[in-house]
């Protein structure tokens, strides 16, 4: 196997993601430990790039890693501007990674290179030199150590902290992981500066490792802390005479495994594909198995047929679950992504944004983990651009100078719930009421709650050039927001409060792969309903059904329930039937009762997209196959409540 | 049969040499992606040559060397030292610490499996 452009993107971007996070660490401050790892990724990503003939990349990486270099032998001073410096190059970085595995000519890399150089020569320089000889290391290992190892170790002993070699002995089965123990409670308080490993005086099936380490503490503290006996001390630590900025944090965890292998997911889509595949067979089975028992009674081999579907059924769900939980992404991901396009836009609008995260382990599908990334972009640059107010502004509002913005993921039964909320000014919901009259969507004096005005902004041609600015102008609309989302299998909901800001919650279905869904039948044509927007099922006779102001609507529950015919709604002939069956379904706090003919079965389906023709008609969210190869279309339940707002609306004007 | 050890954290990296490697014929390969992986394999099988990169998590290639060319058991495994490191200290060091090779990324192929025969004898 000879490695593709395709090894090369998929390696480089594990690298970015990786030199993200640790970049977005080193704004706690100066550590030596992250800083390094830093490096080490450029400097992987350079060697990667040469050996795949990048050139113009390798050069670019080069660069960069000279000047990441500079800063991790202390040859230059670690700065905030360094680190913003650092989070803007690996952007850049990114961009040409994405031209590569786009295929395209690298665009701008001379400037680029210039830019970091330029940088570099203006960084403030350091002086003072110690030599190795004054620590006075015994010179088999001085003789091991690479230039970094060096430079730390003089960069501890200038600080005046205590030299040690730790002399540990490990079996060979588990030194791994009791290295891991190790280092983590050393870390704690000093650094390692380096790991020798040795099998002078070891015994069979052991490994000897010396620790060349770093700290503040005393031996006899070390010990005690460590539970290590076998201490020598090179140089002992003098007490500190000015506050150290230095900080070390706990270990990162070392990276030993390799039984993971990386996997292309079209790979996995296809097998999905074979599994719906089979999850349509084994419809089939249970379907024969029904026939059976209806025409020859529970004969023995008529049980064995419904036996064998339902271990086929078991297995089937084990085996969905299993390849979903493979497409699974924690939300960091997003998260890593989302921070830098905010610190990036709160620059340019000259905002103070503090960013919280909560939940980045709360794991999603890849597939909708990307398909959302666009919109959240756009929530959070509207939220920096619309929502925070300036530091003036806020100030007068008795608000803290800089704006909050908070991103919240967790899982809420089937669903995935993400949150992007903000502590501006809140939507202005008279403005909305306004603007929507003005663009005709609503009538003057037409009544309407709080909450339909606040969902007007999702409305097709609700956003105008009028708020087109730097920042949020160059995204989508509120509406292809909603839409996108609905897309998905999600919806959103919008929280407002005058003052205290906006929140946008979005609710999304962990996986897009399977849905349960019930199938239902109008006239001739057979929908299929997901189970997550139904609450329940109802008869409804013709009688019941009452018509006020315009829409119909029936009682239940002492409660007015508004109907909607689904055979008006896609044109379908009516059929008059004395009772029918209603789905209902909430969404939100709104309800809608779905007038249908008959109910068939809850069923599995797999949604795939509408072909080009089909796209436009309203309330559909994609198609799926049942039964005997029937294709029936799935009910986009979100769409049908505003189809039936709307519908209201036109009943109300035409009284 | 041969053994060849190669120690690269970069997974692109190992299947490139691998590739290398393997083309000569008549060699097994193992991969290890660190140092400490390489530590779990050595005494398992009977290594014929090892290609070491020096940056690596854990254990740096640097350190691995010197622990194959301090062990008794080790010392006869050649060892080439693959790496991105242009730093003229840090070859002295791989070299002064008994590796017969330095090689810088990125390699000619040729150039590489030349050094690569030449170490197991072939």
């Amino acid at each position: 196997m000879t490695p593709s452009k395709k090894d090369f993107v998929a390696e480089a971007e594990e690298i970015l993601e990786e030199v993200t996070s640790s970049a977005l660490e080193l704004q706690d401050g100066f550590n030596a430990d992250i800083l390094n790892s830093v490096f080490r990724s450029i400097h992987t990503m350079k060697g990667l790039a040469g050996l795949f003939g990048l050139k113009a990349l390798s050069e670019f990486s080069h660069a960069f890693e000279s000047f990441l270099d500079d800063l991790r032998m202390e040859r230059i001073d670690f700065t905030p501007e360094v680190v913003e410096f650092i989070l803007n190059t690996i952007d850049v970085l990114r961009g040409f990674v994405a031209e590569v595995g786009e295929g395209r000519e690298l665009s701008d890399v001379e400037e680029a290179i210039r830019d970091i150089e330029a940088f570099r020569k203006k960084a403030p320089r350091k002086t003072g030199e110690v030599s190795i000889e004054d620590i006075g290391l015994d010179p088999s290992i001085v003789k091991v150590l690479s230039e970094y190892e060096e430079q730390r170790l003089k960069s501890n002993f200038r600080e005046g902290k205590g030299i040690y070699i730790i002399r540990t002995i490990f079996k060979l089965d588990d030194f791994s992981d009791r290295i891991e123990e190790l280092t983590s409670i050393l870390k704690r308080t000093g650094e390692i500066i380096a790991t020798l490993p040795t099998s002078e005086g070891v015994p069979d099936g052991h490994l000897g490792f010396n620790f060349l380490y770093s700290s503040k503490e005393s031996e006899e503290r070390i010990r005690k802390d460590a539970g290590v006996d076998d201490i020598k001390v090179v140089v002992q630590p003098t007490p500190p005479v000015q506050k150290k900025t230095y900080q070390p944090r706990p270990s990162p965890s070392l990276k030993s495994s390799t039984n993971t292998v990386r996997v292309d997911i079209d790979k996995l889509d296809s097998i999905l594909d074979n599994i719906s595949d089979l999850v349509m067979a084994k419809g089939a089975v249970f379907r024969i198995a029904k026939e059976l028992s209806e025409t020859y009674g529970y004969e023995p081999l008529v049980i064995d047929v419904h036996k064998v579907a339902q271990s086929l059924e078991r297995s089937l769900t084990e085996l969905q679950e299993r390849i979903l939980g493979l497409r699974m992404i924690p939300f960091q991901q997003l998260f890593i992504r989302l921070s830098q396009i905010i610190r990036r836009y709160a620059r340019n609008t000259n905002k103070e944004i503090e960013l919280k995260l909560y939940g980045e382990d709360t794991e999603i599908d890849k597939q909708i983990a990307e398909d959302i990334m666009d919109p959240l972009v756009h929530l959070v640059r509207n939220a920096i651009d619309h929502g925070i107010e300036t530091k003036e502004e806020r100030l007068r509002l008795n608000k803290t100078p800089h704006g909050t913005l908070t991103l919240k993921a967790y899982s809420k039964g089937n669903s995935v719930v993400v949150e992007v909320k903000d502590d501006g000014r809140g939507l202005d919901v008279e403005k909305i009421r306004k603007r929507a009259i003005e663009k005709k969507l609503i009538k003057e004096g037409q009544e309407l709650d709080r909450r339909e005005i606040i969902n007007l902004i999702f409305t097709p041609g609700f956003s105008t050039k009028k708020d087109v600015s730097e920042i949020s102008g160059r995204g989508m609309g509120m509406d292809i927001v909603k839409e996108k989302i609905a897309s998905l299998g999600g919806f959103v909901d919008v929280e407002t409060q005058e003052n205290a800001g906006t929140t946008f919650i979005i609710t999304l279905p962990i996986t897009l792969a399977i849905v349960r869904a019930l199938i239902v039948q109008c006239g001739d044509q057979r929908f299929a309903i997901p189970l997550t927007s139904i609450t329940e099922t109802i008869t409804v006779s013709e009688a019941d059904i009452q018509t006020i102001e315009g829409r119909e609507v029936i009682e239940h529950r002492n409660e007015l329930l508004p109907l909607v015919r689904v055979a008006s709604v896609f044109n379908l002939k009516e059929s008059h039937q004395q009772e029918y069956y209603a789905v209902i379904a909430g969404v939100g706090e709104r309800r809608l009762g779905l007038l249908i003919d008959t109910i068939h079965e809850q069923t599995e389906i797999v949604i795939k997209p509408l072909g080009e023709h089909l796209r436009d008609i309203p309330c559909l969210s994609g198609a799926a196959e049942v039964g005997r190869h029937e294709v029936v279309f799935v009910i986009d339940m979100d769409r049908m409540m505003e189809e039936a707002l709307r519908r209201r609306d036109i009943s109300t004007s035409a009284l | 049969m041969k053994n060849v050890l190669i120690v690269d954290d970069s997974s692109a990296i190992r299947t490139l040499i691998r590739s290398i490697v393997e083309d000569i014929g008549e060699v097994n390969v193992f991969e290890a992606s660190t140092g400490f992986e390489a530590l779990k394999t050595l005494p398992t099988q009977r290594i014929d040559l090892a290609l070491i990169d020096i940056n690596m998590p854990d254990i740096n290639g640097l350190e691995l060397t010197n622990f194959i060319k301090s062990s008794e058991q080790y010392r006869h495994i050649p060892v080439i030292i693959i790496t991105t490191e242009s730093s003229d200290e840090d070859r002295k060091k791989g070299l002064g610490l008994g590796a017969q090779a330095y090689i810088t990324k990125p390699f000619k192929y040729d150039e590489l499996q030349e050094i690569i025969k030449e170490n197991l004898g072939l």
